[in-house]
This record gives C-alpha cells, sequence and structure tokens, in this order.
C-alpha cells in the first residue's frame, strides 16, 4: 500500500472523523452550489421584500416559498445568505491558509537547507510574531489597511505564516540529515530540486495536520473580525457579518438572525477541527501509541 | 539561574525595541503622519504648525529618537474624540480588562483541573467522554457567538443576568472593581464565562492529556507497588507533575485573554481598554490605537518574561540545563 493509501485507511477507520469529513463535504458542495440551489438571490435588492422583515422561521411569504431559517431585517431569507456566507468564509478560509502553506514553508524549508543569518532573520521574525495573540495582529492590520478581502486574506496571512515556518523547518532539520538527501546532494541536483523534491514531500504529514486546525483558526478568525466591523465590507457578507447584523435583533428576540448563522459557523468549524484532530492521530509520530 | 534572568530581560528589550520600529513605520513613515497625528478637521494653519511641531522635515532616524523619548515619557498625542492624553484614557480603562481576564483565567482553571483530572483518570467512562467531546466543542466555538448565545439565553429568554456595562464598581485601593458587590458580580457573569471558555476547553485537554501521560509513568507505577492510596497518587504524584506545564499555559493564556477581551467587551458593553480599541478604530482616533499597542505590547512582553522566568524555577531541568 502506499503512504497515501494507508492514511485513508487509517483515517476512514474512526466513524466519528468519516462523518465530520461527509458533513464538511456537503456544506463545502452547498457553498460552491449556492448560486443555484439557494431559494433566491439574498443580494439581488429587486427581489427583497420588505414587508417579510424578521419573519419567524418557517413562515411562508409571496416570494420564495418558505422561509425555513426565517427572513432578517431587509426580508433576505435567512437560508440564502448563510449559503451565500458560508461560500465567503470557506472562501477566504482556504485562500488564505493556502498562500500562508506557500509562504510560510517556503521559508521555513530555506531556513533549514541554507541556515546563517538568513535562518536567524526568519525565525526571529516568526518568534515575534507568534509571541502575540493573531487577533491582536490581525486587528491592528486592519485598523491600517481598512476593510476588503483582499486586505483580510493578507492580515490572516501575516497571522498564519510563521506557525507553518517553524514546523517546516523543524520537520526539514530531521530530514536533512538523511542518507536519501546526502544522496541527492552527492548528484548535483539544483537546491531548489531537493527541497522541493525531495525534502518537501517529507515534511508534509505534520504540515498537512496543521493547515487543517489553522483552515479552522482562518475562519474563526475572519468572522471575529468581520463581527467587530473591521473585516469583511457590508458588501460581501460572511457567516461573521450576518451574525452582527442579527446581534442588533437578538435583545427584541429575533433571535434566528443570529443564531443560524452561528450554527452553520460551529458545524463547519467543529467539522474542520474533528478532521485536524484525527489527521493529528493517523500522521503524528509522537501521538502513535 | 542569573545569567539565564539577563538573557531573558535582555531579549525582551530587543522585543520591545524591535515593536517600536515597527509602530513608528506603521505611524510615521507609511501616510503622512499629519493625517495620522493631527485632526482631521483642523485647518491649514494648525495643520504647518502641528508638521513643525512634530519636526516632519528632520531626518527619519532623528524622528524615531524623539519618537521613542515622548513614548518612554508616556506621551503618545491627544485621542481626537475626547482630547484628552490618549495614555491616560487607556489606562483609565486597564482596570476593567485586567478585571474580566482575571475572572475568565480563575474560571477556566478552577473547572477545567477537576474535569481534565476526571477525563484522564477514566477516559473511557460516560462522564470522561463527555467532558473531552465538550472540550471539542469548547475549542470550536467563536468566543463572540457565545457570547450572543448566553445574552439570549440568560438576559433575553430568562431574564436573570444583565447583559451589558460593568454596573456598580467599588474602590479598591482606589482603583474601581465589580467583583465586590453582588450586582457588579451579576454583571460580570456573561462576559467572564463567555471569555473563558476557550482556556477552559484548553486547560481541560492539557490536564487530561498530562494526566493520562503520568499514570504511565514508572514513578506512579511504583507509587500504586508501594501501596499508596489513590487520592495521595493522583494530588501529589500525577497533579504535581502536571502543574507545570498548566501554569506555563495558563501564563502566556493570560495575555491573549487580554487581547480577546476586545471581542468579549464589544458584545457586553463592558467599558475596558478592548472596546475603547474598537471604538477608536470605528472613528479613526490614531493615537488611542497607537496607545493601545504600546501598552499591550508592554505588557504582554512582561508577561512573557514573567512566565519564563517562573518556569526556570518551578522546572529544575531548565535551571540545571543553564548551570551546565
Amino acid at each position: 500500500m502506499t503512504p497515501a493509501r494507508q492514511t485513508v485507511t487509517a483515517f476512514a477507520a474512526s466513524r466519528v472523523a468519516l462523518a465530520a469529513f461527509s458533513l464538511l463535504a456537503l456544506l463545502l458542495l452547498g457553498a460552491l452550489l449556492a448560486p443555484w440551489i439557494a431559494p433566491q438571490d439574498p443580494y439581488d435588492l429587486a427581489r427583497l421584500e420588505l414587508l417579510d422583515a424578521r419573519l419567524p422561521p418557517g413562515s411562508r411569504s409571496s416570494a420564495v416559498a418558505t422561509y425555513w431559517l426565517g427572513s432578517d431585517d431587509q426580508g433576505r431569507d435567512m437560508l440564502s445568505a448563510i449559503l451565500y456566507g458560508l461560500r465567503t468564509s470557506l472562501l477566504v478560509g482556504a485562500a488564505s491558509t493556502g498562500l500562508a502553506l506557500a509562504i510560510g514553508v517556503s521559508l521555513g524549508l530555506a531556513a533549514a537547507w541554507f541556515g546563517g543569518w538568513f535562518e536567524a532573520l526568519a525565525m526571529r521574525l516568526a518568534d515575534l510574531q507568534l509571541s502575540f495573540p493573531s487577533i491582536l495582529i490581525a486587528l491592528v492590520l486592519l485598523a491600517v489597511l481598512g476593510q476588503g478581502l483582499d486586505k483580510i486574506v493578507a492580515a490572516l496571512v501575516a497571522v498564519q505564516w510563521a506557525a507553518y515556518a517553524r514546523t517546516a523547518r523543524a520537520a526539514a532539520l530531521v530530514e536533512r540529515r538523511k542518507e536519501y538527501v546526502e544522496a541527492a546532494v552527492a548528484l548535483a541536483l539544483s537546491h531548489a530540486r531537493i527541497v522541493f523534491r525531495h525534502l518537501l514531500p517529507n515534511c508534509l504529514p505534520p504540515l498537512v495536520v496543521l493547515a487543517t486546525a489553522q483552515f479552522a483558526a482562518a475562519i474563526t478568525l475572519e468572522a471575529t473580525l468581520s463581527f467587530l466591523g473591521v473585516g469583511l465590507p457590508i458588501t460581501q457578507p460572511s457567516l461573521g457579518l450576518l451574525i452582527a447584523n442579527g446581534f442588533t435583533y437578538l435583545l427584541s428576540g429575533h433571535y434566528w438572525i443570529s443564531l443560524f448563522p452561528g450554527l452553520a459557523l460551529l458545524v463547519v468549524l467543529v467539522c474542520v477541527n474533528l478532521v485536524a484532530d484525527r489527521l493529528r492521530d493517523v500522521l503524528d509520530p509522537r501521538q502513535r501509541r | 539561574m542569573l545569567a539565564h534572568i539577563v538573557r531573558r530581560v535582555a531579549q525582551s528589550i530587543a522585543v520591545l525595541a524591535a515593536m517600536s520600529v515597527l509602530v513608528f513605520a506603521a505611524v510615521y513613515a507609511v501616510g503622512n503622519p499629519v493625517d495620522i497625528l493631527v485632526n482631521p478637521q483642523s485647518d491649514q494653519a494648525d495643520i504647518a504648525r502641528a508638521t513643525a511641531e512634530l519636526g516632519l522635515d528632520r531626518p527619519l532616524a532623528e524622528q524615531y529618537w524623539r519618537f521613542l523619548g515622548r513614548a518612554l515619557r508616556g506621551d503618545l498625542g491627544r485621542s481626537f474624540a475626547f482630547n484628552t492624553p490618549a495614555i491616560g484614557l487607556i489606562l483609565e480603562r486597564l482596570p476593567a480588562t485586567i478585571e474580566l481576564a482575571t475572572a475568565a483565567m480563575l474560571l477556566a482553571v478552577s473547572l477545567g483541573l477537576p474535569l481534565g483530572l476526571w477525563a484522564g483518570l477514566k477516559p473511557e467512562s460516560a462522564a470522561g467522554k463527555t467532558i473531552l467531546a465538550g472540550s471539542t466543542l469548547g475549542y470550536s466555538l467563536p468566543t463572540f457567538w457565545l457570547g450572543l448565545m448566553l445574552i439570549m439565553v440568560f438576559s433575553v429568554w430568562l431574564g436573570w443576568l444583565p447583559s451589558s456595562g460593568r454596573g456598580p464598581t467599588v474602590d479598591l485601593l482606589g482603583v474601581p472593581v465589580s467583583f465586590l458587590s453582588a450586582e457588579g458580580l451579576r454583571h460580570l457573569v456573561l462576559p467572564a464565562t463567555s471569555l473563558a471558555l476557550f482556556n477552559l476547553a484548553l486547560v481541560i485537554r492539557l490536564t487530561r492529556d498530562g494526566t493520562r501521560d503520568a499514570l504511565r509513568q514508572d514513578y506512579v507505577r511504583f507509587a500504586r507497588a508501594k501501596g499508596l492510596t489513590e487520592r495521595r497518587i493522583v494530588s501529589v504524584h500525577v497533579l504535581g507533575n502536571i502543574l507545570v506545564p498548566i501554569v506555563t499555559v495558563a501564563g502566556v493564556e493570560f495575555g491573549s485573554l487580554i487581547a480577546f477581551a476586545v471581542v468579549t467587551e464589544s458584545i457586553f458593553a463592558w467599558p475596558g481598554m478592548g472596546k475603547l480599541l474598537i471604538d477608536s478604530i470605528g472613528v479613526l482616533d490614531r493615537p488611542v490605537i497607537v496607545g493601545y499597542l504600546c501598552i499591550v505590547v508592554t505588557l504582554f512582553v512582561a508577561i512573557n518574561l514573567c512566565v519564563d522566568l517562573l518556569y526556570a524555577c518551578l522546572d529544575p531541568r531548565v535551571r540545571l540545563e543553564d548551570s551546565a
């Protein structure tokens, strides 16, 4: 069996992890297909009925057949808004995780391979970043940069690259002492080829675990920042912004505007964390018992 | 040990210096500092006067020294919104934030330790599994949404607890605090619970994993072989060994509680410095933002330093490694 197949089989041995993964895949599909499966385009203002504002879950209306999850203050169907919000949240999470992974891993591998002043500089920078909580750095960056999809992705990357750099460097320092690397050096392969074709694949397991956990952290952080009003602009509402919008109406008993987007967010985060936990059990040799 | 202390203090000062350069770069070097430091509503003459006063025609290095000198004397400019010194405004709100963070940390540790111990001692029992599942949920729950749900259930539906503000405060050594009056305590419950949850989950996990590790160690088996009571094994041999990492994490996490208080304070309208930061970002009150940053960074470096030194005192391995 190939190592990849082995990992998949071991992963699937846990029914909880498999269920979490399936649910996550389903939600991902729902978010991807939102424009086609949502009962309503929540951001086409012409389609919204102000008369339908703040209807409780299950209400019937003229425009949409039934507001299964109720409607918000502008008569927007919450189910549709959640599907579109999920799309934005997952997009931000995936984009920032991918970018931070690419930047952090490149820096970490280069630090381990070249050493010297480059390693010292990169790792001190990572230490500096990791000694402050992510929300603080992201808040301050966004206070300087302003709102926007690109800016929040930039802030999340700035917050997350260091963890990847550290993990990649630690794994690469172990691997570079092994014989296959010595063989590759003896063959006079280029530095880039050795680092990316030989070193990187062998450093992947801990990075995959970390990236999964960081994906959940990125989604949480984006939702928190958007909730605080420094993340995404009102034209691109993610789940965090939907929840913030519902906060205004929570005190007057219109609970569904905040409750359901929050539940959607929670389900995504629990699923991702369960998958990450299982991956850690399967891939991390320190956890093997 | 002394060498360790000196090295750590030097490192902390280096971090503070690095942060001061970053803050200076963000405020002075990027964009026009006049926009940041002078009220945007002031007229042309005011702007010209301020430019000369701030010495913006001088070389960058000299400007940095002036910035550093003023910052060290506690002068970070005046708030646009309140027209008072920014640093005073923040220090005024500091006690409320510290009180909230302390309450949350006490809650997390006092509940997390026994729960984690239980889950670690009886991992296969129904209670053990429930505690573990609960901690996974606690890990995933976003702090801000939990706060909203607490308000929904306990303030709106049940009407048991207030949803905003600090309630009446009582002066303790000249510092206003909430926890000394019944009404103040009622105001503290919901924000502290919502802020504590993540750390509660963290403490449960650390305690549980530490307990399971310790139970497999030779010293616990030996204690069992000696015929010690289960109570003594757990309280002396297990707890004594897992407490060091937990104290360390609790210390480091105290800093992140102060940072995350930004979220909790804005939801519960808790008048701390986190809420001040969000309000200041909203009205672009930049001197206050810079002031908050300076104070929190200093606080952080101080906390990390204390935790590190405490760790060196508690863990003989660090001490020995250092003197070797």
